[in-house]
């Protein structure tokens, strides 16, 4: 008994061996963090919906410049303001040979705003969705709403069937007795099947036959791993192991593309880094001033802007591989950023603009930050504290890892800072996200705007917000949110700094498309 | 001898409560597991509903009997970031562990032990300080960046061994295994290394200071005496002699490396335990936290209690104390 397993086993060591010797297209990458679970909904993170993005699909879906293209719905159109009519793709299969329809679609859009579910951002619980045939959905809304589908590319339509045969209704969560066949397995309609999935290690792919879009790469096998040290992804990249890692630490982006098979591609990501202020409490937590809250006087706020030398952080800290921002959203996002300009750098004056708040000695103050979330935040604020040295500010740095640092500051914590730094990227790739999740009023449990973390305030800049998200015309709704922006930068309700810079390191074999959301699209990868 | 055994397990299963009190008491300075179980749109009041629903919101003391009593029948729970059996998911792994603490245990002593004899045996050899001086290099180096050093070399310079993971594996039933594949066991050999080296450093001194020991006893002068060849006084008399502290410490040890294979493994992306360990850190996976600890204190008490227990057999001596102090 004992003897023929051993058999076994070298045959299916010379098969595997075999095997790997004869793929001459396998894809092999790496990316620094896990893929949690293969739930689509269980999760709204950027790298687990980016890789399933390969395996399942939205109705829509966004080309290497982020614009909205048909996906598995072909057209849409708004046929009254609160009634949207999708007319869905015919001929699509899942991956387990079932028909996709309509009844997929309502079933999808009640999955993913029940409990459980991480998604549910990405409709709203009034929206109602109605099958109209085989292949036609309605939409229907309360009120009208022009980005109702900004965020469906990732919203994965899942099968009906399978998921009700498979007891995988019920969107896994941590608290479930046991894991779910929709967390272990996969049935989209994307251009990739998973084959196998060994959590958290590797998980390999291959491209699906029936995919009902022509592909454009030329991969027979996909294996991504997870490799969490620095050092050793970018080794994998330098021997030549993998074919593609991300992300590379900006430090190491000279070495790859210094090494002669293999480059750094970089870009600008669409995540702002920023700093906030509390201009909430009566007094700050953490500072030498007492009785009162310096932060609520916006000279003492400008002072802090103007006290920041942006270019010295983007050649030292960042090495070049960021670029300032004078706005709260990327400017890839938003047509009218340009109108904006950042406070010049100018110690003396914000000296001036202390000394006129009443703090011409200056005076200490507490800063939170991360040191494992963003491209080199601790260092970024190091910097930021010596900057603030030169004008009388004494900062006392609290660097810890995010796990430790989002349980403060956030709301689960009680927004307890003074002074942090923190990045945001908008979800739905639209200012409304901004203005409704950064700038507008909360009250101290966090109703209202959650990640203003610092409590700015202006009822102004709600109700424009409010009108931004009725608003239907494009360049109407472009200047409200102008108007919006005006105000909140001018009050500097938080200080913004850079878009931090995108790094992936590619063999000189692979052609691949770098989307500025750092999702990882393999449908147009081909190696040679 | 009975009470003996009846104490000392008792002793042990208050040992494993410490361990669990203390694991416990630590997941409260870890940071807040649900901020990293959601996205960061996810609005307050879902984020409090999932704190309801895992139990967090409960009285201290309510989650520490949880816990206990879960710890007691084995039963860890599902990961929060993976959403599996916690279980399940360290039996994968444990398999990649085991292996790669065994390879650095016989490289330690296959490297190690004839080191120390050379050494031993011709203390002022040049070879001898050559490799006194590497030791120091390899109990005072740091285990990352030996790894990453041996990165360096091997995988990116010289390109002949891989940086990372494990290689193709064979399923034999649930255990999977890496010995059976070239690119296999290509991959054990740096992370071996990396993880034996300090092992090899200890086996070294310590077969060398027992050699020098055995070496001035009189029955290696009797054995000289009878005219033995040096070969037979040595390997035949000397090194079998200085056998048994190596090896107790050796097993000792294994307990040692299966912990401290945490930073080999994450240097070498291997997907063992102290892998899954450390990604659990940085995400407050406080179920898989808990069933590791508890793992590898058990692993600990399990293999000082076996010590003991031999001691107690080979050592009459220690039945009469115990005797006495009952």
């Amino acid at each position: 008994m004992k003897k023929r397993t051993f058999k076994a086993a070298i045959l299916a060591a010379t098969m595997a061996f075999g095997l790997s010797s004869a793929s001459a297209e396998t894809f092999k990458y790496a990316f620094q963090g896990t893929l949690k679970s293969l739930d689509p909904y269980s999760l709204n993170e950027t790298f687990t919906l980016g890789f399933l993005g390969n395996v399942y699909e939205g109705l829509t879906r966004r080309d290497g410049d982020l614009k909205i293209q048909p996906a598995l719905a072909t057209s849409w159109e708004v046929v009254e303001p609160t009634r949207w009519r999708f007319k869905l793709r015919q001929g699509v299969k899942f991956h387990n040979g079932n028909d996709f329809t309509a009844d997929d679609v309502v079933f999808s859009a009640d999955r993913v705003r029940s409990e459980g579910s991480d998604l549910t951002t990405r409709i709203a619980e009034d929206v109602k969705f109605v099958k109209v045939d085989d292949h036609t959905v309605d939409v229907i809304l309360t009120k009208p709403n022009p980005i109702l589908h900004y965020e469906w590319d990732t919203w994965a339509i899942i099968d009906k069937e399978w998921t009700e045969a498979n007891d995988s209704v019920k969107v896994t969560s941590a608290s479930d007795e046991a894991a779910t066949k929709i967390s272990l397995e996969a049935n989209g309609t994307g251009a990739f099947k998973i084959v196998s999935h060994d959590v958290g290690v590797t998980t390999m792919l291959e491209p699906n036959a029936g995919w009902w879009d022509t592909a454009k790469h030329n991969l027979t096998k996909v294996e991504f791993t997870t490799i969490a040290s620095d050092a050793t992804r970018v080794a994998a990249l330098l021997s030549g192991e993998l074919d593609m890692v991300y992300p590379v630490p900006v430090q190491d982006i000279k070495r790859v593309n210094d090494n002669a098979t293999t480059t750094a591609l970089t870009g600008p990501e669409l995540r702002t880094i920023f700093l906030g202020m509390d201009q909430m409490r009566d007094e700050l937590k953490y500072s030498s001033v007492k009785g009162k809250n310096p932060f609520k006087d916006v000279n003492v706020r400008k002072a802090f802007y103007q006290a920041i030398d942006i270019e010295a952080i983007k050649k030292k800290v960042m090495r070049d591989l960021s670029e300032p921002s004078a706005i709260m959203i990327s400017p890839f996002l938003y047509s009218k950023s340009a109108d904006f300009k950042r406070q010049p750098y100018d110690p003396d004056g914000a000296k001036k603009l202390l000394a006129d708040a009443g703090y011409a000695d200056g005076f200490e103050v507490g800063m939170d930050c991360p040191n494992d979330r963003y491209v080199n935040d601790e260092a970024i604020c190091q910097a930021v504290s010596a900057m603030l040295a030169k004008i009388g500010i004494k900062v006392n740095l609290n660097a810890q890892p995010k796990a430790k640092y989002f349980a403060k500051v956030l709301s689960s914590g009680g927004y307890d800072t003074s002074f942090f730094l923190l990045g945001w990227t908008p979800g739905s790739l639209d200012s409304w996200n901004v203005l409704s999740n950064l700038e507008a009023c909360r009250d101290e449990a966090g109703k209202g705007g959650t990640f203003n973390l610092g409590g700015y305030c202006n009822p102004k800049v709600d109700a424009l917000a409010d009108q931004v998200l009725g608003e239907n015309d494009p360049a109407k709704r472009d200047d409200l949110i102008k108007q919006a922006f005006e105000i909140t930068t001018s009050e500097i309700s938080h200080i913004p700094l850079h878009q931090q810079g995108l790094a992936w390191g590619v063999s000189s074999k692979i052609k691949l498309t770098q989307r500025a959301d750092n999702q990882f699209m393999m449908f147009s990868v081909t190696k040679n | 001898m009975l009470a003996f055994m009846i104490r000392r397990l008792l002793q042990s299963i208050l040992v494993m409560f410490v361990v669990a009190l203390i694991a416990f008491l630590l997941f409260r300075f870890v940071g807040d597991p649900v901020n990293q179980m959601v996205g960061i749109e996810t609005s307050v009041e879902e984020r409090e509903a999932l704190r309801e629903r895992l139990g967090l919101n409960d009285p201290v003391l309510t989650q520490f009997v949880r816990f206990i009593a879960g710890a007691a029948q084995f039963e860890f729970g599902i990961s929060y970031q993976f959403k599996r059996p916690v279980a399940q998911m360290i039996s994968e792994r444990f398999p990649a562990t085991l292996e790669l603490s065994i390879m650095s245990a016989i490289f330690a002593l296959l490297v190690g032990i004839p080191m120390g004899v050379y050494t031993g045996l011709k203390r002022d050899a040049w070879l001898s300080k050559i490799f006194l001086t590497v030791s120091l290099v390899g109990i005072s180096l740091p285990t990352f960046l030996i790894g990453i050093l041996l990165i360096f070399l091997f995988a990116v310079q010289l390109q002949v061994l891989p940086s990372f993971g494990r290689g193709e594996v064979v399923k034999l039933g649930f255990w999977s295994t890496g010995l059976l594949t070239t690119s296999g066991l290509k991959a054990l050999i740096l992370p071996s290394i990396t993880l034996g080296l300090f092992q090899m450093t200890l086996i070294m001194r310590l077969v060398r200071s027992e050699m020098l020991e055995v070496m001035r006893t009189d029955f290696i002068k009797f054995a000289r005496a009878r005219g033995l060849s040096r070969r037979a006084i040595n390997f035949g008399h000397a090194l079998k002699n200085t056998m048994i502290p190596v090896l107790t410490i050796t097993g000792l040890q294994l307990g040692t490396v299966i912990a401290f294979a945490i930073i080999t493994e994450t240097v070498f992306s291997w997907p063992g335990m102290g892998l899954l360990f450390l990604q659990a850190v940085q995400n407050v996976d406080i179920p898989i936290m808990a069933a590791y600890l508890m793992l590898i204190g058990f692993l600990f008490v399990l293999i000082n209690l076996i010590v003991d227990l031999l001691y107690v057999m080979v050592d009459p001596r220690i039945r009469v104390d115990s005797k006495q102090a009952l």
